[in-house]
């Protein structure tokens, strides 16, 4: 079955939710391009959009049709040429139109999941559920009789566990996007050792169609990108930990001079507080349950984030796209207060910045922000100065965060020692274009 | 041409400011002014100066395309919102795509040569940002043969001038044209830094000779010559002036000194459906301009400044050419070495021109007339250029489609 011959029946499982959403747009664009093609003329192409209810796929049809207007828009030189014999389509208005109405015609929602039986190709973005998972494909797999390829957009769940009790025979690659997937460029691609190479090549060459940036991951609880993050943020909470019993101060003040630590003195896009925030601390608990079996030398079970989810205080995203109050209570976006877990209240960070902005001492005048460093050209000589000068200082906040640096790289290098990352430059890779990180952490600035 | 049979002013300028990207007023996802605030804004801003709408004997109002921009049509209709006073009286609405505003001017001109009018209030406009850049191609494209559409370019008058800048760099060579075409972004940011109305005025880049020097076409992304530097923005804007007979200016209590003269104008019409035979010439631009100066009984090297229709900065280029201060395929070498900039041999688009003020299309040719009389009449402000006594003529020249229909005035202070 050649590429195109693949993707004329595709299935994806979940696809009205935060990620099968923009997995089914990248997709049923990706199908509408082969379908322009000369050699598919006449040739049909099909994308089941499954989803549980007739009302969120009535919401996933909306933010389709809004989407592949802007995907046309940007590629209309390109799609002039495509219909350039349809002598009825004449402005970029009939053509952006006639697109859309294209792409559209593929996608066929449904609640009934029996019609990915007839599909060559079937992504699923269910919940991370390992059961759940299991139980749909082995469905599909059964009922199927073609030579069905599964693709999962795991974060965390080994994939070779699923592949063996779902019986799919090494027909199945963890195709990890990050959220949201219409936008960030990295995918974790999570081959296990019985994974078909055509099945890898597939794999490859649609990551490529779709522009995305991709890493391979060895099949490890996980991968590279919560591999490392959750160890970063486990280590966030025991530096506040520390900190707030070191310094005799409530931990809401700690927590505050980690996150801050964590975004200024480290030059990343927001402190590792606000992050778990972003993630969830929900979505954060569940995958370190998951990761926590398969790891050996560590346990990554968390007392704090154990306490927050029995607070209710959870973090996470509005469907609008809005920050949940996590950690941290967000104002347009941007952290006013801090939870304290005695009391049950949030804090207004006023009430404390002054306080302990003095107890970190003051940055370097070599500290830049984050955003400064996203055109730099000379980042890493701009880099090499603000991290000597924090070196050289003796201030707690200089301290921290060096010690904070040393640790993040640590994590990247046991993920290259444990053979989950091939090398220092994929676990550099996913942080830069999965996290946004300025730079990777695995560098010489903390040494 | 005839030479005109009576005196011709120009007074009482006034322009909205141009909004569009650049401008730091200017938010895509927020509601904007509609074309009633910028015909009322200009309208109202030369009544002002004028006496009042009560002097006004007719008004024309030159636009391209409200029709798609802004769904309407009939827009001579709007002219009496401006003020009760021009109420049951003539008004016109003039079309010749961006020379929309010139033909506004020369009808101005001619309704005062007819003797029908002695005061006019000449207006124009456009509001384009209603639409995304890739619609808005469309509706520009309409200043183009429409059975030409299906085969051009995504981006259509872009892809038009980039045909002509692929020609012109295989001609006369791509370094040399890319340091003129570069030279002249940078005088257009430079002017229209000095003018508070201009798209432009808030542009703070360091170097922008460097800027658009180092910047390289793509046709990947964009035309396969020119860079978005090379081009005009997306603009919503309007601009006013008054057109009047020296009894006119009597009515409306203006000394001439505050008028600019018209002393000649050309205007002429290329055939739409055929190709330019030339493509690094503007044969219409040539022709128009040089029957605006021999109208005038001038010649260019007796003018003072230039207001040229610069939609795309080769277009600049080719109006130094068709001027004749250039000889063919040395145009790019005139902008280089600096010769049109503000202190230059011969002042271009002093306060930025459609790439540095903006190109609110249908407003275009007459913001290029108010240019020159705050030129001509020392009120331009901190873009003021020094106008010396050997040279106190003003030229306008707006173009309308791929050099298809152009209007050229040539104005002098009145005395």
């Amino acid at each position: 079955m050649t590429y195109d011959e693949r993707l004329q029946n595709v299935s994806v499982l979940g696809a009205a939710g935060k990620m099968g959403s923009g997995i089914l747009l990248l997709t049923a664009a990706e199908m509408a391009d082969r379908a322009l093609l000369p050699e598919n003329k006449g040739k049909t192409f099909v994308l089941n959009a499954i989803d549980v209810s007739d009302e969120v796929l009535a919401g996933l049809m909306n933010y389709l049709r809004v989407q592949v207007r802007k995907i046309a828009e940007k590629k209309t030189v390109w799609l002039r040429k495509m219909y350039a014999d349809r002598d009825d389509l004449i402005e970029n208005f009939d053509i952006i139109d006639e697109y859309i109405f294209d792409v559209m015609n593929i996608v066929r929602p449904v609640t009934a999941m029996e019609v990915a039986y007839r599909s060559n190709l079937v992504f699923e973005a269910v919940n991370e559920n390992r059961s759940l998972k299991v139980k749909l494909f082995s469905q599909i797999k059964q009922n199927n009789d073609k030579d069905v390829w599964f693709f999962t957009n795991t974060s965390s769940v080994p994939i070779h566990l699923i592949d063996e009790e779902a019986g799919l025979d090494g027909k199945i690659i963890g195709f990890h996007f990050y959220n949201p997937p219409a936008v960030q460029r990295l995918v974790e691609l999570i081959r296990t050792d019985n994974t078909k190479d055509e099945v890898v090549d597939f794999a490859y060459a649609y990551a490529k169609n779709l522009r995305k940036i991709i890493v391979p991951s060895n099949d490890f609880a996980g991968f590279i990108g919560n591999g490392h993050f959750m160890r970063d943020g486990l280590h966030g909470i025991k530096e506040a930990e520390a900190l707030a019993k070191e310094k005799n101060i409530p931990l809401y003040k700690a927590i505050y001079m980690i996150n801050k630590i964590t975004q200024e003195y480290l030059i990343r896009p927001m402190g590792i507080f606000q992050l778990m925030d972003y993630v969830g601390i929900d979505v954060m608990q569940f995958i370190l349950n998951v990761m926590n079996p398969f790891v050996k030398d560590e346990d990554l079970q968390n007392d704090l984030l154990d306490k927050m989810m029995e607070q209710g205080v959870k973090g996470g995203q509005y469907s609008s796209g809005a920050q949940k109050d996590g950690f941290l209570k967000y104002k347009g976006g941007k952290p006013v207060a801090v939870w304290d877990i005695h009391k049950q209240e949030y804090v207004n960070i006023d009430t404390f910045k002054d306080e302990c902005d003095e107890m970190l001492g003051d940055l370097p005048d070599s500290a830049v922000a984050w955003k400064s460093t996203l055109r730099m050209k000379n980042k890493e000589e701009v880099f090499s100065r603000f991290f000597n000068d924090l070196k050289a200082m003796s201030t707690m906040g200089s301290q921290i965060a060096i010690n904070y640096g040393k640790r993040s790289k640590a994590i990247g290098e046991k993920l290259v020692s444990d053979k989950v990352a091939k090398n220092s430059d994929d676990v550099n890779t996913v942080m830069l274009a999965g996290f946004f990180h300025a730079y990777g952490p695995i560098n010489n600035y903390f040494d | 041409m005839k030479k005109l049979r009576r005196k011709v002013y120009m007074t009482a300028g006034y322009n909205t400011i141009s909004l569009g990207t650049g401008r730091k007023e200017f938010n895509p996802k927020k509601p904007r002014p509609g074309i009633e605030h910028y015909i009322k804004e200009a309208g109202q801003g030369v009544l002002t100066q004028i006496g009042g709408a009560g002097n006004v004997d007719e008004s024309v109002i030159g636009n391209f395309m409200a029709g798609r921009f802004n769904n309407q049509g009939h827009l001579d209709g709007f002219i009496p919102m401006i003020d009760k006073g021009l109420a049951m009286k003539p008004a016109v609405r003039v079309e010749g795509a961006c020379a929309s505003g010139g033909l506004s001017l020369v009808t101005g001109i001619r309704q005062v040569l007819a003797e029908t009018s002695e005061v006019v209030l000449s207006l124009g406009f456009e509001v384009q940002n209603t639409v995304k850049a890739i619609y808005g191609a469309d509706i520009l494209a309409l200043a183009g043969w429409f059975k030409k559409r299906k085969t051009g370019h995504a981006y259509f008058f872009p892809g038009q001038f980039s045909d002509r800048a692929g020609a012109y760099y295989e001609k006369y060579g791509y370094e040399r044209t890319r340091k003129g075409m570069s030279r002249w972004y940078a005088n257009a940011i430079e002017n229209a830094r000095l003018d508070p109305t201009a798209q432009e005025y808030h542009n703070n880049i360091s170097d922008p000779y460097a800027t658009a020097l180092k910047m390289q076409p793509n046709g990947k992304t964009f035309v396969d010559h020119l860079t978005v530097l090379d081009c005009s923005k997306v603009s919503d804007g309007a601009s006013g002036i008054t057109i009047c007979s020296e009894e006119g200016l009597k009515r409306i209590g203006v000394d001439k000194k505050d008028a600019v003269e018209v002393i000649g104008f050309g205007h002429a019409v290329r055939d739409i459906t055929t190709d330019p035979a030339d493509l690094t010439e503007l044969e219409t631009i040539k022709f128009a301009a040089h029957q605006a100066l021999e109208n005038a009984g001038i010649t260019i090297d007796q003018v003072g400044t230039v207001e040229t229709h610069d939609c795309f900065s080769i277009a600049g280029i080719m109006a130094v050419e068709a001027l004749g201060l250039a000889a063919k395929g040395e145009g790019a070498d005139y902008v280089a070495e600096g010769k049109t900039g503000r202190n230059g041999e011969l002042p271009f688009n002093t306060t930025g021109g459609l790439i540095g003020w903006g190109h609110p299309t249908g407003g275009t040719g007459v913001h290029q007339a108010v240019t020159i009389w705050q030129q001509l009449t020392g009120k331009a402000g901190k873009a003021q250029i020094e106008i010396s006594k050997d040279r106190p003529y003003g030229l306008t020249i707006n173009m309308g489609g791929d050099d298809v229909t152009v209007t050229s005035i040539v104005f002098k202070r009145g005395e």
